[in-house]
C-alpha cells in the first residue's frame, strides 16, 4: 500500500513544478538593474564638454553647497524627449541638473538642446559609456541624487513623469 | 496613395534606428588585445558577465553599444594588469550580483550547491539499501 502512494510522489512533485512555473509567469519582471551604488561615493571622474555651448562635468561639480541632480541621457534616446519638460520644470525648482550625455556627437547635443530646451549647468561626454558603468547606470535616460559631500543617495530609471517630479524634490530634501 | 503608405511603412522601420546611436564603437570594443594570453582571459571573463542592455546574453555575445563599451572596460583593465576577478567585483558593486553568471556561494544562493549534493546523498543510500537487500535475497536462495 504504502509503495501504490510513492508511485504518485513524481507526479505531485512535477505538478508542483508546473504551479510554480505558472505562477511566476503572472507575477510582474522588474527589468531594471537598479546601481548598487546607492550610498555611495560619487566616483571620480572628469568628462570635456558634450558641445561647445556648455562646460563639461566633472565630480567636483556636484559637490559643495547643496545636492544636485547628475542625469545620464543621450540626443539619440528618445524618452529623454519626454522628460525634457521635467527636468525644465525641477530647473524652475532651483535645482542644478548635470547632464551627462552617452555616446553622442556634439552637432546632435547642440540640435536637442534648440529643440526640447536647456536645463542643465553643464554638460559631460562619455562617448565609451565609463562615467555611466561607473555609478552602475544601466541605461537611459537616468537620474542620481548627489548630496553636497558628492554621495549617491537616490537613483530614478526611466524618464521623469509629472508626477515624479515632487519625489525627486523630496529626494533633494532629504539629501539636504 | 500607396506612395503614401510606402513612406508611413518606411518611417515605422526606421524608428529603431532612431533609437540606437550613431557613435564609434570605444577601442576595444570589437578589437582584441595584442598578448593571446591576456585576450584569452579576457574573453573567459566576458562570456560570463551578463549584457545589462539584453539581459540574457553575455557581453561577449551581444552587438548593443553598451555591451561593446563593456568589453572595452574589461579588456583595457585587463590589459592595465587587473585580475578577471577584481573587474567583476568592480562590476558586482555597481551592479549587484546580477551582472555575473558565475554563481558564487552566498546567503540566498547556497541552497542550489547543497541541494545537488543532498539528493547525490539520498540516492546512495536508497540504491546500497536496495542493492544491498537482493543481494542477500539471492543469498538466501541460494
Amino acid at each position: 500500500m504504502r509503495s501504490r502512494l510513492m508511485l504518485w510522489v513524481p507526479l505531485a512533485l512535477f505538478a508542483f513544478f508546473v504551479g510554480v512555473a505558472g505562477y511566476m509567469l503572472t507575477q510582474q519582471k522588474n527589468q531594471f538593474v537598479e546601481s548598487a551604488m546607492i550610498g555611495e561615493p560619487l566616483p571620480e571622474f572628469a568628462l570635456k564638454p558634450a558641445f561647445p555651448g556648455l562646460p563639461g562635468a566633472a565630480r567636483t561639480d556636484l559637490t559643495g553647497g547643496k545636492p544636485r541632480l547628475l542625469n545620464i541621457w543621450a540626443s539619440w534616446c528618445l524618452p529623454c524627449i519626454s522628460e525634457a519638460p521635467q527636468l525644465e520644470a525641477l530647473q524652475a525648482q532651483g535645482v542644478e541638473i548635470v547632464g551627462i550625455a552617452i555616446r553622442d556627437r556634439p552637432e546632435d547635443v547642440a540640435n536637442f538642446l534648440a529643440r526640447y530646451g536647456n536645463p542643465y549647468s553643464r554638460i559631460g561626454a562619455d562617448d565609451i559609456s565609463e562615467v555611466q558603468l561607473a555609478i552602475g547606470s544601466s541605461g537611459v535616460p537616468e537620474t542620481f541624487v548627489i548630496d553636497a559631500s558628492g554621495m549617491i543617495r537616490y537613483q530614478h530609471i526611466g524618464d521623469i513623469r509629472e508626477d515624479d517630479v515632487p519625489l525627486l524634490l523630496a529626494e533633494l530634501e532629504k539629501a539636504k | 496613395m500607396i506612395r503614401a503608405l510606402f513612406a508611413v511603412i518606411l518611417a515605422l522601420v526606421a524608428v529603431p534606428l532612431a533609437a540606437q546611436d550613431t557613435m564609434p564603437p570605444a577601442p576595444y570594443a570589437y578589437n582584441q588585445l595584442d598578448d593571446p594570453r591576456l585576450e584569452a582571459e579576457a574573453a573567459a571573463l566576458m562570456h560570463t558577465l551578463r549584457c545589462l542592455k539584453c539581459q540574457s546574453q553575455s557581453i561577449a555575445d551581444s552587438d548593443a553599444p553598451m555591451a561593446g563599451d563593456m568589453r572595452h572596460q574589461v579588456r583595457s583593465r585587463i590589459q592595465a594588469g587587473e585580475s578577471p576577478e577584481a573587474i567583476r567585483a568592480w562590476l558586482i558593486a555597481r551592479y549587484g550580483d546580477y551582472v555575473s553568471y558565475n554563481p558564487t556561494v552566498s546567503a540566498s544562493t547556497w541552497p542550489l550547491f547543497a541541494i545537488p549534493v543532498l539528493l547525490i546523498l539520498i540516492v546512495a543510500a536508497v540504491l546500497l539499501r536496495r542493492l544491498g537487500k537482493r543481494r542477500s535475497d539471492t543469498e538466501d536462495a541460494a
